[in-house]
């Protein structure tokens, strides 16, 4: 308690410091002045009486400071003394003041941008209460090299039933519904859950209740839970909106619940976590197909693991459940299939792919910082050259070395967190314009912001960088050699070569780091470069896309586009009139999974295939990505027939099942043999697909024709195996208007719609785009990315360059009276020229030789980012030598020619 | 020369408040002049180190101090003993002869009285 009173006494008396010192003196003088009447009393002259008083008080300078450390704080007083003083020398040289700061607010400001992405995104990929305890459940079988299948409705009961977890849930990957009933049909992104999912997830909503956990409806629960967006943006956030009756797809839900602002979906494509609408659904009735344990769906499994269980243990008790099912089932689960299933960390499965990008991101834009801080060490030091007498005489008049190294490195934290406040308030004010620079296909990225935790990032960057890096330039001013220093101003003492030697050590291992980073950045531009030079296979130019969906009712039997024969009828409607559209050339139509690059992985329907004479159950088929089109489809996207022939107009229903392979499916499926006229079974597992509920045995299909590889599903992956249907053969939901054409890009979605909803108006029309639209944004996050570290490389060159100037410029000005009495000698001024000139061709190759070492093990780490590169690919090394070496040539030229055109007799004059 | 014994810490704070009890509200001159009038030469107070310990007991609340005017009609500080003050020196002074019985029963202690 008295220490505490003590303690804020002497606070009160550091704010109140000067009136307590002024009463101190005027005591003093007031003792004095009655001392010296008292001497002048018994006889003294007045001089005297007055220095006898002087002697009888003692020195009253040792008084003064006594009584001043006995009230106050000498540590804070001292930091208070040496920040007044920082930043009077920043004053004094506004120049070094500015570009110390600004170097470190651009490098700390776009560290922490980095940050406050990773936050959101790696650090907090999962907005739900305990979510540790999340995790994502996937079936493999990896005995016919399959990788997650997808889980089959007995065995998601047998989860649910193990013990092993609170609860599992399952879930749709989102997909499309129309919402009919306003003036325009308007296209939902839903997602189909067990009524528990919520319950797994642990989220309650803002407006009503979610599904009962209990619910045990067989199909569609006729119940909906609405985003707090659609709420907003359909329904006008209508507080009544709990009971309101929604027509979705022909059927009507009623409404029981709107989810909080803000929440976010699990999942990892765009699809999965932009959902509108939530519908409850048992999975075993109408629509859905009865329940059998080889009829896997690709859906999402999430579950909650019970308090206090490791995922380890989980998984070890999964294994076990596994192998009892196995015994259990011995016709479902093939010995030869090797069924298992895989416990993944829900957060691991959410970020999935983005993780390498932004850790990629995080390690460029952290060598920048690293090379910004020792460019700000290095300008440090070379100011200390200018200052190294004022601290000789400050150790002259007996500063302590501790004492001058804490009053240094509060001056180099004050700047360095002056930086880091300054780039904090530059990301703070632009981060809307940075956020659009951000590709949207990026998970999470409502959920970034700049706030409080992002400063406290900039800000303990800034002071552990400051530290890191102000001590060795305090440590290497402070040690001055006195006596040589106050003699020489600091010229060729010791302390002025160590400085030099680090400032040298400094500048390589900032070049090594910036030719880490161009080398990462000369890689990655490399590859995407090929990528976009890569034969895609298909011919984007001039095409259009748009979607519609046919709405799919929960009882099959009032669909009225069920069989593909009924679907036809509309399909060819739709090709005749879009084909009258200005500009068209050619129209077709396909599914989802027919679009070009457009999928995330929720369109990807891979199904099993049986082979005639090879495989005889499904458990043992492989499994080929399956896409349906009209017969136009092939030649509107340049896809060259290779064998056999395309679908034409009179493959339909009730003639035999024909389909259509790529050369890809033909290799890995019938190698060595001709695949025109082989026999397989499809059978579909595709939700959006009614044809599971037509209990007629799934008929033979025939391969007519095989078509060049195209990379449908992504430019960086070599060609998957792919099987096309007719759509007059097997019907679709989700249906893909093509359009090739001198296209009016802005007019042509109103002109489909109008054409579209003349035929069925309830149809809704949506995600217009042009291909090369849709390329571009396939790439987007690796341009994004690409594109950011070759800016850091740029800003890491620039740095280099600057250090290099700056390290040769001091070298020249050291030395200039070296280079005078040189000069004065009779030395050509070209070999001067060259001399400065190898210092810095020097430095650079030190710089070099430890950046490629570097940027060898870098680029072996991001191999899995590079395509068609290697990763120690020469001419990208080759290159980037040569750019560094150039960069310290014009960098060491400059202070190269200006110790040529030194005067040697001025020179020596001044000095 | 033999260096005369400087004065001990906390004692001259006794001093102080032995002074201000006694003698009632005093200048700062008054009492450095008394304590060397009553402690004869034996003890070497500089003068000025009275002042800051009077800052101080000031701060700790056991006197205080107002402007006042001097028998010679000079102005200056006087300072008073305050209540705290008042049980301050109490407290110290019974501890004081505590201790200084203690030392003097040590001080004639003979050999045979510790056998």
């Amino acid at each position: 308690m008295k220490l505490l009173r003590r303690f804020f006494i002497r606070l009160w008396n550091l704010a109140a410091r000067r009136s307590a010192g002024q009463r101190l003196e005027e005591e003093i003088a007031e003792h004095l002045a009655f001392q010296a009447e008292e001497n002048m009393r018994i006889g003294l002259s007045p001089a005297e009486a007055r220095r006898q008083a002087a002697l009888r008080l003692g020195a009253a300078e040792a008084i003064r400071e006594r009584h001043h450390a006995e009230q106050s704080l000498p540590l804070i007083e001292n930091l208070l003394f040496d920040l007044r003083y920082a930043v009077r020398m920043f004053l004094r040289s506004p120049g070094f003041s500015f570009i110390a700061i600004a170097t470190m607010a651009l490098c700390i400001g776009a560290t922490t941008a980095i940050y406050s992405v990773i936050d959101a995104t790696l650090l907090h990929p999962l907005p739900y209460p305990n979510p540790d305890q999340l995790i994502h459940v996937e079936d493999d079988l990896p005995g016919i090299g399959a990788q997650d299948v997808g889980t089959s409705i007995p065995e998601w009961r047998d989860l649910e039933s193990s013990g092993i977890f609170q609860s599992v849930a399952v879930a749709g990957h989102g997909a499309d519904v129309t919402l009919t009933g306003g003036a325009q049909p308007v296209r939902l992104g839903f997602k189909a859950v067990t009524p528990n999912y919520f319950a797994v997830l642990g989220v309650s909503p803002q407006l009503g209740r979610t599904f009962d956990p209990l619910d045990a409806t067989p199909g569609y629960n006729l119940e909906v839970v609405l985003s707090d967006g659609l709420w907003r943006a359909e329904f006008g956030a209508d507080p009544r909106i709990i009971g309101k009756t929604l027509r979705l797809d022909n059927d009507d839900y009623h409404v029981v619940g709107v989810m909080p602002r803000g929440f976010r979906d699990q999942g990892s494509t765009s699809n999965e976590q932009n959902v509108d609408i939530w519908l409850g659904a048992g999975y075993t009735g109408l629509p859905f197909p009865p329940p059998q344990r080889t009829l896997r769906f690709r859906r999402a499994i999430i579950a909650r693991l019970q308090p206090g269980v490791s995922i380890a243990t989980a998984q070890d008790r999964i294994d076990a459940l596994v192998e009892a099912l196995k015994k259990q089932y011995p016709v479902e689960y093939p010995p030869q299939a090797r069924w298992t299933v895989r416990l993944i960390p829900m957060s691991e499965s959410v970020v999935g792919g983005f993780s390498r990008s932004l850790t990629l991101l995080f390690g460029a834009v952290g060598l920048v910082l690293l090379i910004g801080c020792v460019n700000v060490a290095n300008l440090l030091l070379a100011r200390a050259s200018g200052r190294s007498r004022e601290i000789a005489v400050r150790q002259a008049l007996g500063a302590q070395r501790t004492r001058l190294i804490r009053q240094l490195l509060t001056e180099i934290l004050l700047l360095f967190l002056l930086g880091g406040i300054a780039g904090f308030g530059i990301l703070f004010g632009t981060q809307r314009l940075l956020m659009r620079l951000i590709p949207e296909s990026l998970p999470h990225l409502n959920a970034i912001t700049v706030g409080w935790g992002v400063l406290a990032f900039a800000v303990s960057v800034s002071v552990a960088a400051g530290t890191i890096f102000g001590l060795a330039p305090a440590w290497l001013m402070s040690r001055d050699d006195l006596i040589g220093t106050l003699r020489q101003e600091g010229r060729g003492s010791s302390g002025s070569w160590k400085r030099a030697r680090a400032r040298q050590i400094l500048v390589i291992g900032e070049l090594g780091l910036s030719v880490v980073l161009m080398v990462a950045a000369g890689l990655l531009l490399r590859s995407f470069w090929d990528l976009f030079k890569v034969q895609p296979g298909f011919n984007p130019d001039r095409v259009m896309a748009i979607q519609t969906w046919l709405p799919g009712p929960n009882d099959p039997s009032t669909d009225v586009y069920r069989t593909a024969t009924q679907e036809s009828v509309l399909v060819r409607e739709i090709l005749r009139r879009t084909r009258t559209l200005p500009g068209a050339e050619e129209v077709a139509v396909g599914d989802l999974s027919s679009l070009p690059l457009g999928h995330g992985s929720g369109a990807l329907n891979p199904i099993p295939i049986i082979r005639e004479g090879f495989e005889t159950k499904q458990n043992q088929a492989p499994f080929i990505d399956n896409s349906i089109v009209s017969p136009e489809y092939f030649h509107l996207l340049g896809m060259p027939l290779e064998r056999g022939r395309l679908f034409n107009d009179r493959d339909l229903e009730d003639t035999p099942r024909v389909a259509i392979i790529n050369q890809a499916a033909a290799r890995r499926f019938w190698p060595g043999n001709d695949p025109v006229g082989k026999r397989v079974h499809l059978l579909p597992q595709n939700s959006g697909n009614r044809e599971l509920l037509n209990r007629a045995p799934v008929p033979w299909t025939t391969i007519v024709g095989v078509i060049a590889d195209a990379r449908i599903e992504s430019l960086a992956e070599a060609v998957v195996p792919h099987i096309y249907s007719s759509v007059y053969q097997r019907p679709t939901k989700g249906v893909v208007i093509f359009l090739r054409g001198q296209l009016n890009p802005g007019a042509i979605p109103a002109q489909v719609r109008e054409q579209v909803q003349s035929i069925d108006p309830d149809l809704p029309l949506f995600h217009a785009e042009t291909l090369d639209e849709v390329l571009s944004d396939s790439l987007s996050i690796r341009r994004f990315s690409i594109e950011m570290v070759a800016a850091f490389a740029a800003t890491a060159l620039l740095l280099a360059g600057l250090g290099v100037y700056g390290t040769i410029s001091y070298v020249v000005n050291e030395e200039r009276r070296e280079i005078a009495i040189r000069l004065a000698l009779g030395a050509q001024r070209g070999n001067i020229l060259k001399m400065i000139v190898r210092r810095g061709l020097g430095l650079a190759a030190a710089g070099a030789a430890l950046g490629v070492a570097g940027a060898a093990i870098v680029a072996r780490l991001m191999a899995g980012l590079l395509y068609g590169v290697s990763p120690t690919d020469l001419p990208t090394f080759a290159g980037v030598t040569l750019v560094l070496t150039a960069v310290a040539l014009a960098a060491s030229y400059i202070p190269a020619l200006r110790a040529m055109h030194l005067d040697p007799i001025t020179t020596l004059q001044s000095e | 020369m033999k260096e005369r014994p400087d004065i001990q810490q906390g004692t001259l704070t006794l001093m102080v408040l032995k002074m201000l009890d006694v003698l009632g509200p005093q200048h700062g001159w008054g009492i450095a002049r008394r304590i060397e009038q009553v402690s004869g030469d034996i003890l070497a107070v500089k003068q000025g180190t009275l002042y800051p310990l009077l800052l101080k007991m000031e701060h700790e609340g056991s006197i205080a101090s107002e402007l006042g005017t001097s028998e010679n009609n000079r102005r200056a500080r006087f300072y008073r003993l305050t209540a705290a003050g008042r049980k301050q020196l109490q407290s110290e002074a019974r501890d004081w002869e505590q201790t200084a019985v203690i030392i003097a029963r040590f001080f004639k202690a003979k050999a045979g009285d510790l056998m």
